[in-house]
């Protein structure tokens, strides 16, 4: 047998190039761009709906979340038992979601049973009818979780400090409150749902095994001009207003642990910095061996878990970093992550620390368009900002392009703690 | 159908190798069979935390996480009560490096005392995080102990207590790990664009020296039939009231597993189950009901839980759950029913073949269970599985000297 040396590691390769299957557009009669990731070993499908009317164009809370959910609950032909029903015993997954931006419908598949299902998604998605009856259970159960996510430290932090940086007015910022429950109503859910879900206002993406027998059906159901809307509907933003108050405390009583959040506004993935400045926030929070993680868990044990982000939103985009920690070291923690936020001011990251975090990235991108389900999510990062596909080639340059010093412009010009909004919830 | 090959180092190591080659990634999945039940109840979280110390460098590589991270790759790790699995994923091109680096913490750790002493207050607030700073996030610390009186399941594997955890000496880290960490006691699977050949010489290369571990019998004490109804009435600082009920069922192994599991999926799968339909929307007296099996590779819990509606008894609650598990043990499940759970129960299984990590760790829980071949062979044991058998289990299971239930009470 071979001597082996444990303490030498094998030989590397940096990844040089990265393959991915790039999306292919067509369009409906009506239109419609539907984008396919045609990839993958399973014979199974992946389709996404996807409108612009996500918290960014309703007029209050829970507008959007409710439209979206609703969806389900009836159709003028379907009642909300039947739809599940018919869901279901195909063994498909029919799953609704809203983000700041957009409200999604997907349906997952077997592709022999597309053929039934995707009535159903027509039905769903044209012809919601909104009853009575299920929107008072839905409220009553969504105002009961909405009231055991109160309890969590972790999730008041997050509400609270989109507020503070972007007002309490701001579709960004507006949080939902327990009256806002009351404020709903069948009249405003049909309105959003006439002005947004509309074949204009509908994109389409498509993962998994493709045929063309894919493309005749959502023409069938989806194709048509009967589902027309506005072209380009109105939305009123108020101007942001991030708080002028810094450091702000939820005091909570019995809290074993702070919540802590601390960031700023940014700008989202369009801006040129954006890239860069995603591989220093990977160096300061943004892995397990970040300096956050080193410093604050794997060194001093203060938390079972520290990260930083760049949030990039279709009309802002702002950096947070969030923890939970102990309250008796909340004080020393909000201390290191400013230290560490320093010391990439001031210092230049090592040449050691440099290539492990590029390969690292690499690695990661690598690992972000496996499969064909990925490939369609990493694509709907750059469709619905306008982005092709040279937004990756030049993340990949950027990668192995950026130097030390580069970084330490980034984290003086955008690191700097006197522009944080600083955020405890629980005890200082 | 995930094809594979098998083969076994001298040292009693368990390789499985699975060729996919529609990826560019590679992962090493290596399960060690120790979960929480093989505690000593005095120290209990030690699986857990054990699996912590495993990041914390090994006997000739300062750190594990560093050099996975330099070639591009990324790791992670989950204790349960049965077991404790470590998985990584990489570019297939720098595939050694895993073998690299996990033949060398089995081979042994480092032993730090620095990481003992961190990582023991991460899990600290691990524990403070996940389980007594949640709304609710004791309720397994509380069902447990009263669903199980003799066998190791009675504690959760974050433990019982945190004293437990502060009071963890390098000693015990050091005997953990000679007893369990050894490859005899493990099986890796190695998954992705790999050929067999490839995968045979580096196992041999990096594990194929690492001496032979302990045999260790487990020789668990089986729980007694329970056989009076257990309750427990707690009141904490939660805005919603809400009921756990606890059945004991049969083991992961036990044929019965398949009948099982499909009443939960009838009772709780998706918006068309039973428990929705009729609990949630129909009478309104819950605002969310779930019924699950645990999963545990011994006799283990089938659950139901629920978060009551604002008016609603615990007395209502609990009538309507039985109203229910009445009817699974007197009527049937409609051809309907059963086919639409069938289906839904293959569509996942198609789903759950996407990802190449996780057919890796499907085939490593599998082997473990028996045979790899169990992966392929689950569908079959699912599509199988009659109405009578389904009535007979309910009828098995859904008895009031069977079940330990917590009623959870709102303070506010």
């Amino acid at each position: 047998m071979e001597i082996i040396d444990r303490k030498l590691s094998p030989a590397f390769k940096t990844i040089d190039t990265i393959e991915m299957i790039q999306a292919s557009e067509k369009f409906l009669t009506n239109k419609i761009p539907v984008y396919a990731i045609n990839a993958g070993t399973q014979d199974l499908i992946k389709v996404e709906f996807l409108f612009s009317a996500g918290m960014f164009q309703q007029k209050q809370p829970l507008q959007a979340a409710t439209v979206n959910t609703m969806l389900e609950e009836g159709t003028s032909k379907m009642n909300a038992s039947q739809i599940a029903d018919a869901v279901d015993y195909y063994g498909a997954f029919l799953e609704t979601s809203v983000s700041q931006d957009h409200a999604s419908i997907i349906l997952y598949t077997l592709t022999k049973h597309l053929r039934t299902t995707l009535p159903i998604v027509e039905q769903v998605i044209k012809e919601a009818s909104f009853p009575e009856q299920e929107l008072i259970t839905h409220l009553t159960n969504k105002k009961q979780k909405f009231m055991v996510n109160k309890q969590k430290v972790a999730n008041v932090a997050r509400k609270r400090f989109t507020e503070l940086l972007f007002g309490e007015k701001h579709p960004y910022g507006i949080n939902v409150t327990e009256d806002d429950f009351n404020r709903i109503n069948i009249p405003l859910l049909k309105e959003f749902y006439k002005t947004f879900y509309t074949s204009n206002n509908c994109k389409v993406i498509l993962a998994g095994k493709i045929s063309d027998d894919v493309y005749t059906l959502l023409n069938d159901h989806f194709g048509g001009d009967d589902w027309k809307g506005n072209a380009n509907p109105t939305i009123m933003v108020p101007p942001t207003q991030t708080t002028t108050e810094h450091k702000q405390l939820i005091f909570k009583e019995d809290a074993l642990q702070s919540a802590i959040r601390i960031g700023k506004l940014m700008f989202n993935k369009t801006h040129k910095d954006y890239q860069s400045l995603q591989i220093l926030n990977t160096i300061y929070g943004g892995y397990f061996g970040s300096r956050l993680m080193s410093n604050i868990r794997e060194d001093k044990g203060y938390t079972y878990g520290i990260g930083s982000g760049l949030v990039s939103l279709n009309n802002a985009g702002y950096f947070f970093i969030s923890t939970e920690v102990g309250v008796d070291v909340c004080a020393n923690a909000i201390h290191e992550i400013y230290y560490e936020m320093d010391r990439l001011r001031e210092e230049l990251v090592t040449a050691d620390e440099l290539q492990l975090v590029k390969n690292y990235l690499l690695g990661t991108f690598l690992r972000s368009v496996d499969g064909p389900f990925a490939m369609a999510e990493r694509f709907k990062g750059i469709m619905t900002y306008n982005l092709g596909y040279d937004y990756f080639t030049r993340y990949i340059a950027t990668i192995k392009a950026i130097s030390a010093s580069e970084l330490r412009e980034l984290a003086n010009q955008y690191f700097d703690k006197t522009s944080m909004v600083e955020l405890v919830v629980g005890k200082k | 159908m995930i094809k594979f090959d098998k083969f076994q180092l001298s040292n009693g190591l368990r390789v499985i190798v699975h060729q996919d080659t529609s990826t560019p990634i590679a992962c090493i999945n290596i399960l060690y069979d120790v979960g929480a039940r093989d505690e000593n109840p005095e120290q209990t979280g030690f699986a857990h935390l054990f699996e912590h110390l495993m990041f914390g460098g090994s006997i000739n590589i300062d750190s594990y996480d560093e050099p996975l991270q330099l070639v591009g790759g990324e790791n992670n790790a989950f204790t349960t009560n049965d077991i404790t699995n470590y998985y990584l994923t990489l570019p297939v091109e720098n595939l050694e490096t895993g073998f690299w680096l996990e033949s060398d913490r089995m081979l042994s750790l480092a032993f730090s005392d620095k990481s003992l002493e961190v990582q023991r207050s991460v899990v600290i607030e691990e524990f403070k995080q996940r389980y007594l700073n949640q709304p609710y996030g004791d309720v397994w610390l509380l069902l447990r102990p009263m669903a199980y009186k003799v066998h190791s399941y009675k504690w959760d594997t974050i433990g019982k207590e945190i004293s437990h955890i502060e009071n963890a000496k390098m000693e015990d880290v050091k005997n953990f790990f000679k007893k369990y960490y050894c490859p005899n006691n493990a099986i890796m699977v190695v998954a992705g664009n790999v050929k067999v050949e490839d995968v045979k010489k580096m196992a041999e290369k990096w594990f194929g020296p690492i001496p032979k571990g302990p045999d260790n019998k487990r020789n668990l004490p089986k729980e007694p039939v329970q056989t009076e109804e257990r309750t427990l009435t707690v009141e904490r600082n939660v805005p919603v009231d809400a009921i756990y009920k606890a059945y004991h069922m049969c083991a992961r192994r036990d044929k019965a597993y398949y009948a099982t599991d499909l009443i939960s999926d009838v009772l709780s799968q998706g918006n068309s189950s039973r428990l929705h339909k009729s609990l949630i929307k129909d009478k309104k007296l819950f605002g969310d009901i779930h019924a699950y099996v645990m999963g545990d590779f011994d006799e283990g819990l089938f659950v139901i839980s629920g978060k009551l509606a604002d008016g609603v008894t615990m007395e209502e609650a609990d009538a309507a759950i039985k109203i229910e598990i009445d009817k699974m043990q007197t009527e049937l499940v409609t051809t309907d029913e059963l086919t639409k759970v069938k289906n839904k129960m293959e569509a996942s299984h198609v789903f759950s073949e996407v990802e190449v990590l996780n057919k890796a760790t499907n085939l490593a829980v599998s082997e473990l269970l028996g045979s790899a071949d169990l992966i392929n062979e689950e569908v079959g044991k699912y599509l199988n599985v009659t109405a009578e058998e389904i009535k007979q289990q309910a009828i098995k299971i859904f008895k009031k000297e069977n079940c330990s239930t917590l009623y959870y009470k709102s303070k506010q």
